[in-house]
């Protein structure tokens, strides 16, 4: 019988292109030997054309299928080949961070307006009348007393650290905490992008409103220049980073919404990939926001070195987003 | 084919074959081979889910009994510190664990795994790192809001604002949860945005081949069918015959053995088990259904008279 012989003649290439492939699955492809990497690309093209010859000869299913889950296996293993981690790290800061953000420049600027917008609206709600802010505060986790009725001298307190009183630890704690819920909130503006961006507006918006109504605590209290300071030293590179979380979630729901000439799915793809390397850009940028959050800020307790670091923050990001580079070849 | 039950007998056969094949991707290599993609279902997809959620759990208990170990022998500030590492450990592992092993090789966390499930790019190519965040970063949406929802409307008792907002949030958030259900390529959000889908790849063992075993029996001689007898069936009957073969207990075997042996007029002789007959038959029937297939026509099951 033909498909009898068939698989006479070509089982044994078969099972060893099975066990090599078992190798190379489960301990990579460093394990390969010199002979296996050379045969795989042969037996690999061999199982191809045994299936295309088995489905017209054979009506072994056990053999047909067998073919199909290797030729399957094979093809992802074949045409599946990556870079290796570290390339593709040293890949993403060299080139494709800071591209994916300088292309997005449009949303990164609808996203700045929105969450600015929202710290304006808190602030002049706020300055207007003070009961604004409980509106805005009911029950929030920041309840510390530093509110409309707190004391100057207990707001301006709480502006600087005394050496003595805190230790590492206890900064090293809050400091974790408000890193992994901005970087939570960044991730979740990035997602919640997919529903047209509506709701990632509306999330830049509120945080923007929380913001503005603390400032205008502040501010009122004559203590605006002084705020400014503590809150930019850190808050340049994490407003940056919410900021650009934003304008990932936009790009994606303007992919979504406005496919242009692109299928709807074609164009999310599109977009999504660069904007979710924005997003996890963020987290990287929020790591370091909570660095100069937790030790910086406590640590440095004088206006001009306060501004002096937020005004050099903004430089590097904007340098290292923006300035023109030289095209990298690919 | 001019009787209706026959009739109706193969419609529900083939339907049942199309509904098969709807989750069935067709995939041409560059060498120009068709090789079919099986997506994996949302049950297989939920399973799979289920069992990264209990290894991440397991990891974070196992991770804070360490901590709290080690911190209960040191002081206050050591307790601060160590609630700093287990923020972070914890941000880490909900949003990167999926990214890490979703990276690797195998495109597959160990969830996905033990089920046989792989992520693989939509349109053939390698499933690059890109496309592996950007599917892990929605997953935000698709889990971490409708939790939200529902925290807010366990927290909502006695207030009705609350609580319908958490209503119609849990719904609006269960649109995204159930997202795979509403597109036939069942892909999640993560999927649409990243251009990937998930496909089950089973590892098929090669069996030994039963026209082998049925020509080294020492009682083939004595099996001859004409061909009207190897005429009798089609394909479809000769791969149920070869799950049988492979596959069932020895009554089953007994009773097709009989139903064949009828249909086909065979005298069974004494000496015969139903094993080697029906092996026999399998090696006659596919041989002649293989030359036939040869000379351009596939003879799809018994009905197919030409």
């Amino acid at each position: 019988m033909k498909s009898y012989r068939f698989r006479e003649e070509r089982e044994s290439d078969w099972r060893r292109l099975e066990l090599i492939l078992n190798k190379a699955e489960s301990s990579g492809v460093r394990r390969l030997t010199q002979d296996e990497m050379l045969a795989l690309p042969r037996l690999y093209r061999q199982a191809v054309s045994s299936l295309s010859v088995a489905r017209t000869i054979s009506l072994d299913q056990n053999v047909v299928a067998y073919l199909e889950s290797l030729c399957t296996r094979g093809y992802l293993f074949v045409y599946g080949a990556r870079l290796s981690f570290g390339e593709r790290i040293a890949q993403y800061f060299r080139r494709d961070w800071p591209n994916a953000v300088s292309a997005a420049r449009w949303a990164t600027l609808l996203s700045f307006l929105c969450i600015f917008g929202g710290a304006a609206l808190g602030f002049f709600l706020v300055m207007q009348d003070e009961q604004w802010f409980w509106s805005f505060h009911q029950g929030g986790m920041f309840d510390d007393g530093r509110n409309p009725s707190a004391t100057v001298e207990y707001l301006r307190s709480t502006l600087y650290t005394d050496p003595d009183e805190t230790g590492d630890g206890a900064l090293a704690g809050f400091s974790s905490q408000l890193f992994s819920n901005n970087a939570q909130i960044a991730l979740f503006a990035f997602a919640l992008g997919f529903a047209f961006g509506l709701p990632t507006a509306l999330l830049l918006l509120y945080n923007g409103v929380m913001v503005g109504s603390f400032y205008a605590v502040f501010w009122s209290k004559g203590l605006g220049y002084e705020f400014t300071g503590w809150l930019m030293i850190h808050g340049v590179t994490e407003f940056f980073s919410i900021i650009l979380a934003g304008a990932a979630g936009f790009l994606v729901g303007g992919a979504v919404a406005f496919p242009g000439r692109l299928t709807r799915l074609a164009s999310a793809r599109r977009q999504g990939r660069a904007a979710a390397l924005i997003a996890l850009g963020c987290v990287i940028m929020l790591i370091m926001a909570a660095l100069l959050e937790g030790f910086g800020r406590q640590l440095i307790n004088t206006e001009g070195a306060r501004y002096t670091i937020a005004a050099t923050t903004l430089l590097l990001w904007c340098i290292y987003f923006y300035a023109p580079r030289k095209r990298s070849q690919v | 084919m001019t009787n209706p039950v026959i009739r109706e007998e193969r419609r529900a056969r083939l339907m049942l074959e199309q509904a098969e094949q709807a989750l069935v991707r067709r995939v041409v290599t560059p060498e120009g081979a068709v090789i079919h993609l099986r997506l994996a279902s949302f049950a297989a997809r939920c399973g799979a889910f289920l069992i990264d959620v209990s290894i991440q759990w397991a990891i974070t208990i196992a991770f804070m009994i360490a901590l709290s170990n080690i911190a209960s022998t040191l002081n206050y500030e050591a307790l601060n510190f160590s609630f700093a590492i287990y923020m972070i450990f914890q941000f880490f592992l909900r949003n990167f664990y999926y990214i890490f092993f979703e990276a690797g090789r195998r495109g597959a966390t160990p969830g996905k795994r033990a089920l046989g499930l792989r992520v693989v790019s939509r349109d053939g190519g390698r499933l690059t790192a890109d496309a592996v965040l950007a599917r892990n970063f929605i997953r935000e949406i698709e889990v971490g809001l409708p939790v939200m929802f529902l925290f807010t409307l366990m927290f909502a008792s006695g207030d009705t604002a609350s609580a319908a907002i958490g209503w119609l949030g849990l719904l609006w958030a269960g649109v995204f949860a159930f997202f795979p259900l509403f597109n036939r390529d069942r892909m999640r959000v993560g999927d649409l945005i990243a251009g990937t889908w998930v496909i089950v790849t089973p590892k098929l063992r090669l069996l030994g081949d039963i026209v082998e075993t049925a020509s080294k029996a020492p009682e083939s001689a004595r099996f001859v069918f004409t061909t009207e007898q190897t005429d009798a069936y089609g394909i479809h009957e000769l791969h149920v015959l070869e799950d049988v073969l492979r596959s069932s207990t020895p009554q089953i075997k007994a009773e097709v053995a009989e139903r064949i042996s009828q249909k086909i007029g065979w005298q069974p002789q004494s000496g015969d088990t139903h094993q080697a007959f029906l092996e026999a038959y399998y090696a006659a029937l596919r041989r002649r259904l293989e030359q036939r297939m040869l000379l351009g026509h596939r003879k799809e099951d018994k009905y197919d008279q030409r």
